[in-house]
């Protein structure tokens, strides 16, 4: 559905107005380029972002792709030339390459918020805080998670560092999660093709099993298959996690309440997996600072998964504000970045948390268009 | 006129004159044998029109023709969202070939997509770099590969000699068509089981967009008793 000029027009009103209110809660205007370098976001997202961004060429600089989200430019631009903390507030259109022809938003504006701030609890209720304040005349339905105690669930689990690294690795991808957790805690019986190889295994090494393959073409080295290998025999000798730590983390996966029960729950299981802990007490500590902001943490919905399919570069707190029609997207959605920033800070890091509103929906809840 | 574009050489173009010929439907390229253009015999109001396979599913998102004959593996990969654009009508039995994921023979760790994951996030922690596929079918291989949640790889485009790229250092595996799969274990790879992508054939299709007037709609219902196919939904 294309958008009238005027439609257009009332949508730049709307942002002017939030983009005006960030800057008056002392956030610092920052303006990023449009055309954003393609390497830096092939990293982060992998190849699936070809599919959603629009990928152009520069005769000298390469592949480039019109900006999906000002997060990443925003971070680069802090890590190399920020103080902290910092507060930044933008405002100004991404790009979302789309596969169906009858989408919408293929270019749309963000406003957006971005905290650098080393005060963790404090500065994810703040962002959430403001949203929740700048919007609340439109009735939003909220919704959080936490992403960090699913990790520290994981870190915690009484298995090998490689099992613990392979599901840390696919947190944001629930199915092969699922597939992995299933298969390291012994629900699911290894491939036939696994069990032969291991089985071959026993009789030869790598390496002569790799010499009678065939011919070896390509980079990846017989070190590197050899290493795989090893990897795979010390796998299958590795106990699978134990029936009650993977009970626990089907548990957590699936929890589901308003915040103060949530963190009820999660201080009942804490016992038996003490890793989380930590993070429990970081949720708590938030619950806290958001409650003395004024949101009330009694009816504040919690899911520990939330956020996991479509927010990936999220490590920790994570929320988002939607409208009543489950058809929409969410009017504004963020969460705390904190790897992220180690990851772009070539050797710097610091915590992270930020936000962004779509106005275009503000707009039409709004009714001005 | 309808219009219907053919592959304009090949056996794929062999193939499909030999089916609408059984169908009574002569097809045949007329003038010089450099020549691209064809006549239908059979049928009044149909017009051939001879293409190069891979710019027929282009030409029938344009609605520039109103049936097309092409591999299945093509409209699929150059349409987004196909369906919308295209109505598979007929599969025509021939052209068969399977969209696969291979990697080198010698490499006896990687058997299963979880396999292929694994391998390529140690890949790219050693290498510092994510693991190579080569390929010309960009959105069904991202598709696929996304759906099976296999991250750390990057695509690597390659229109020809595929196979080869492997040992040309450009990629560490490749997804290409193969019919035997004879010129992937010359070139020393192998077919990864679970990484079977598509299966193509060749298909009739029908392009949403066409012009559909009466004249073409009632040509279509000939078209169709002629063929012996139910009406497709356009």
């Amino acid at each position: 559905m294309m958008l009238s000029a005027s439609d257009r027009a009332a949508i730049r009103a709307v942002a002017d107005e939030l983009y005006t209110r960030l800057l008056a809660a002392g956030a610092v205007p920052v303006e990023t380029e449009i055309l954003q370098p393609a390497g830096p976001l092939l990293d982060l997202y992998g190849e699936d972002i070809r599919a959603r961004a629009y990928v152009t060429a520069d005769p000298g600089l390469g592949e480039m792709m019109l900006r999906p989200d000002f997060t990443v430019p925003v971070v680069e631009a802090h890590m190399r030339d920020g103080a902290e903390p910092a507060r930044y507030a933008y405002m100004g259109e991404v790009f979302r390459r789309q596969e169906d022809p009858d989408a919408r938003a293929r270019e749309y504006l963000q406003v957006g918020f971005e905290i650098f701030d080393r005060a963790a609890p404090e500065a994810d209720a703040e962002v959430f805080a403001l949203f929740s304040d700048l919007l609340a005349p439109l009735n939003l339905r909220p919704a959080t998670g936490d992403i960090g105690i699913l990790m520290a669930a994981v870190r915690g689990l009484s298995t090998s560092d490689r099992r613990k690294a392979a599901l840390l690795r696919h947190i944001w991808r629930p199915k092969r999660f699922r597939a992995l957790l299933d298969r390291f805690a012994g629900r699911a019986a290894p491939s036939p093709a696994r069990a032969a190889l291991l089985d071959r295994l026993k009789s030869d090494t790598p390496e002569a099993l790799i010499e009678a393959a065939g011919p070896l073409v390509g980079l990846r080295s017989p070190e590197d298959i050899a290493g795989r290998a090893a990897a795979l025999i010390e796998d299958a000798a590795t106990p699978p996690i134990a029936a009650t730590e993977a009970a626990l983390l089907y548990d957590l996966l699936t929890l589901q309440a308003p915040s103060l029960a949530a963190l009820a729950h999660l201080r009942g299981i804490a016992p038996m997996l003490p890793a989380i802990t930590p993070a429990i007490e970081r949720f708590a500590a938030r619950l806290e600072a958001l409650k003395a902001r004024g949101v009330n943490v009694e009816t504040l919905p919690f899911e520990a998964s939330h956020g996991r399919t479509t927010l990936e570069y999220y490590d920790g707190f994570v929320f988002t504000l939607a409208a009543a029609d489950p058809g929409l997207p969410a009017v504004a959605s963020g969460g705390r970045y904190d790897a992220l920033t180690a990851h772009l800070g070539q050797g710097g890091s610091i915590p992270a948390v930020g936000g962004i509103i779509r106005p275009e929906l503000v707009a039409r809840l709004k009714g001005a268009i | 006129m309808l219009k219907i574009g053919v592959p304009s050489k090949g056996r794929l173009m062999e193939k499909t004159f030999d089916w609408f010929g059984a169908r009574g439907l002569s097809m045949a390229k007329t003038g010089n044998e450099r020549e691209y253009s064809g006549r239908i015999d059979g049928i009044d109001g149909v017009e051939l029109v001879m293409l190069s396979a891979g710019e027929i599913p282009r030409e029938l998102a344009a609605g520039r023709i109103h049936l097309g004959v092409t591999g299945s593996d093509l409209v699929r990969d150059k349409l987004a969202a196909w369906r919308a654009q295209v109505a598979d009508w007929q599969p025509l039995g021939f052209g068969h070939a399977d969209l696969v994921i291979a990697v080198p023979q010698a490499w006896v760790d990687v058997d299963t997509l979880d396999d292929l994951d694994a391998a390529a996030s140690a890949f790219r922690a050693q290498h510092g770099f994510r693991l190579r596929i080569a390929t010309k079918y960009h959105r069904l291989v991202r598709e696929f590969l996304t759906a099976n949640g296999v991250a750390d790889y990057a695509l690597v485009d390659s229109q020809g000699a595929t196979e080869g790229t492997v040992k040309n250092l450009t990629a560490e595996a490749i997804a290409d068509i193969t019919s035997s799969g004879e010129t992937l274990r010359a070139n020393h790879l192998k077919i990864l089981p679970e990484g079977l992508i598509h299966q193509s054939q060749a298909t009739l299709f029908l392009a949403r967009n066409a012009d559909w007037a009466p004249d073409q709609t009632a040509t279509l219902t000939a078209l169709a008793t002629r063929l012996g196919l139910l009406m497709p939904g356009i």
